[in-house]
């Protein structure tokens, strides 16, 4: 009962101390839901608008009907027509198209001869994920001029056909993948920050000696820090959620006691990091430092914009001990899979022992500090 | 002593006290070598949008020479690593445990129409939940499947021309390597870090600690004081750059076919406006829990997601798109990225250079303004 009070209490001061400060208060809500809204639109892979130029050198009726598909498909967006071989070069360089159609002067003819006419396409690859994806919507359709043509000229289409299915996203919309991420990464980032930081401003402050002095115990101290850290991250992750499912629309299709549980798991284990660098800082600096050496890390490895599957496997051995990689398969697992808990399973228990790892590490950092 | 010296004086003292504080606290230190080393080999190793060797799972219900050639073809593509299975059940199973990224079926009557020509049906699965992998590994996919229509229809001496055939050309990078163009536009990111988020840490403190009054009563002058603070944070973070820049030529191996002193120039640019938002914002926090946080909320994360580094600016929505055009990293990215990959385009380096010097002087504006003010008070 007095543990419990106690707990209690340094709960209430360490709230207290976040929440009491205007601008600290303003930095645990205005920011989150900013970067939500702003990332949620900026941070898709689906390309639309893309600028391209056509250099029409045919005259035929066939090659403004294969321009009319590109010009009409909301991918692309034709910025106008050159004239000669060397207007595709500084439009290209100086990134005013992204890509350049050309059509040589025999295309009509070629194609009314029966042979297969060519379209030369000359894509900027600064950016080589872009340019993959823009020549494949170019390819999807080339593909479709391709089969009505030979539909409507009497030839036998391809032998066998791809019937491609994409199976929980039919539309490919990359939204639906990065906006639940967004998610594990703004609980991580504000729940990592809040713990990391506890203990080096009392220290910087010196409130830290006064608390020594009290009849808490440090397991007790520990507790009292920690807890803090999940309630804001649960709330501010409840928030997230519920944005993602009703600002996004992104569909909810599995349990969300499932994704509270994994959220809990994950927070525990976010705390237990935040409180090990905690003990460890001796400044706030540090601790804001320390906070980054592991935040930067564990968000480029947790599969929230890049698979994991592509990495080289040490690396891939090395994002087991992430947090974050399980979370982000749970959460894309429930909203977009419909998973339930027994899927889950897989994820549920390294993150558990994840944080009991990083929570007792903390306790044996936080005893050792303080004797 | 003349006035000149004086300043001068002053000056120098400053530059000696920041570099003893960098040097003193080795979590400086850190942020400025070990964090972009530690970036870059992240990055460099552990990120890629490129698909290889993605998992497929197979089934076929009727094996022939016709299926055998089929699937032959996706054997022979580095992109995929194939997996087969006796039953779409089983497929199935394995694609809910995410085993394999998506599933091609050929159904028992497959090579039946086939010879009868009826447009015989391939059926593909793929995962859609990273529609980005997802329409990449289709593309691959549809890749293998113009290969081999050609092989069959050549074996069989069908007729199969092809109406229109695309010739793409991809410039720069030709290989589409996605390595090429996150290096370096990771650089821009370590910048960032280091001119924004320890200059804003580094000065907060000193308004937390009451230092920076001491300092205020000091003969030191406005001007002075930016620049003795700003100048060893300016080493380090061009120091930083250098590391970054040895490390993606020699280790990665990306190229760079543009000047290196450019590259330096347009460097040493956008560090200092980094350096001068690192400076705004410890003005406007005074307090380093709050100061690490806007910088990391305004600085980094907009220069990861909001300056083309990774995600395509023209395909954001518009307000967005008009956001980004505040984020300075997305002018550096379209510097560096250009001087890396393209070589030396005058017109994008001038007119990026221009935004950034631009931005350089209103910071400059604001910085001075605020810490004018606070002299008053």
């Amino acid at each position: 009962m007095n543990t419990l009070h106690r707990i209690f209490a340094l709960v209430v001061k360490e709230l207290l101390a976040i929440l009491r400060d205007k601008k600290s208060r303003f930095v645990l809500i205005g920011p989150p839901l900013a970067q939500l809204i702003v990332f949620g639109y900026a941070a898709t892979f689906d390309l639309n608008n893309i600028p391209v130029a056509v250099y029409n050198e045919d005259s035929g009726a066939v090659s403004r009907a294969l321009i009319a598909r590109l010009a009409g498909s909301p991918h692309f967006n034709l910025m106008g027509y050159i004239e000669r071989d060397a207007q595709i070069a500084p439009l290209i360089d100086n990134k005013d198209v992204l890509m350049v159609l050309h059509l040589g002067p025999r295309f009509s003819a070629d194609l009314k001869r029966g042979k297969t006419a060519s379209a030369q396409l000359i894509i900027d690859g600064r950016n080589s994920n872009t340019a993959l994806l823009a020549l494949g919507y170019l390819r999807a359709i080339v593909t479709d001029f391709n089969i009505d043509w030979a539909r409507r000229h009497g030839k036998p289409g391809p032998p066998a056909t791809l019937q491609m299915r994409p199976w929980y996203n039919a539309n490919l919309l990359s939204r639906w993948f990065v906006v639940p991420g967004i998610v594990g990464l703004l609980t991580l980032v504000v729940t990592t920050i809040v713990t990391g930081l506890s203990v080096a401003r009392e220290r910087e402050a010196g409130t830290f000696d006064q608390l020594l002095v009290t009849p808490l115990r440090p397991v007790e101290i520990l507790i009292g820090k920690s807890i803090p850290g999940i309630l804001i991250g649960l709330i501010e992750g409840s928030f997230i959620i519920a944005m993602v499912v009703f600002w996004f629309e992104v569909p909810l299709r599995g349990s969300l006691g499932a994704l509270y549980l994994g959220m809990f798991l994950f927070l525990l284990s976010a705390v237990g990091i935040g409180l090990m660098i905690s003990s460890l800082a001796v400044t706030q600096q540090q601790g804001i430092l320390g906070a980054f050496l592991f935040l930067v890390p564990a968000v480029i490895l947790s599969g929230f914009a890049t698979p994991i599957s592509n990495m080289p496997e040490a690396v891939q051995y090395l994002t087991l001990i992430n947090p974050m990689r399980y979370f982000m398969v749970i959460l894309r697992g429930v909203f977009l899979e419909g998973d339930s808990y027994a899927l889950l399973f897989d994820q549920y228990w390294p993150m558990a022992i994840i944080a009991l790892v990083t929570l007792s590490l903390a306790g044996w950092l936080f005893r050792r500090r303080m004797n | 002593m003349n006035e000149r010296a004086a300043s001068r004086m002053r000056v120098v003292g400053m530059i000696r006290k920041e570099s003893l504080q960098i040097l003193r606290d080795p979590s400086s230190i850190a942020i400025a070598f070990v964090m972009p080393v530690v970036l870059l080999l992240l990055f460099g190793y552990g990120v890629s949008l490129d698909a290889r060797h993605v998992p497929l799972g197979v089934v076929v219900e009727q094996p022939d020479t016709n299926t055998a050639s089929l699937i032959g073809a996706f054997q022979r593509s580095e992109y995929f690593d194939l997996k087969s299975f006796d039953s779409i059940h089983a497929a199935q199973q394995a694609f809910d445990l995410r085993e394999v990224f998506g599933i091609i079926w050929l159904r028992n009557d497959f090579s039946e129409q086939l010879l009868s020509r009826s447009n015989a049906p391939i059926g593909v699965i793929v995962n859609g939940v990273n529609a980005n992998q997802a329409r990449i590994a289709e593309g691959y996919i549809q890749g293998v499947w113009q290969v081999w229509l050609g092989h069959y229809a050549r074996s069989r001496g069908i007729e199969l021309t092809l109406p229109v055939a695309l010739e793409p050309r991809i410039w720069f990078n030709a290989a589409v390597s996605s390595r090429d163009f996150l290096v370096p536009g990771l650089i821009a990111l370590i910048m960032t870090l280091i001119g924004a988020l320890l200059t804003s840490m580094v000065v907060a403190r000193e308004w937390e600690r009451g230092t920076m009054e001491a300092l205020m009563v000091t003969p030191i002058r406005i001007g002075e004081l930016m620049i003795g603070k700003l100048a060893p944070y300016f080493v380090l973070g061009m120091g930083g750059m250098l590391l970054s820049v040895a490390t993606a030529v020699w280790l990665f191996e990306v190229p760079l076919r543009g000047s290196f002193w450019l590259l330096s120039a347009a460097s040493a640019l956008f560090m200092l406006v980094a350096l001068g938002m690192g400076l705004v914002i410890s003005v406007v926090a005074k307090n380093q829990f709050v100061a690490g946080q806007i910088a990391i909320i305004v600085t980094f994360l907009p220069a990861f997601i909001l300056s083309g580094f990774i995600f395509q600016i023209s395909s954001m929505p518009e307000a967005i798109q008009f956001i980004t055009h505040i984020v300075p990293a997305r002018y550096y990215v379209a510097i560096l990225q250009t001087l890396f990959l393209a070589g030396d385009m005058w017109p994008i380096v001038l007119s990026n250079c221009a935004v950034l010097a631009a931005m350089l002087f209103v910071l400059l504006a604001v910085v001075r303004r605020k810490l004018h003010k606070r002299l008053d008070a």
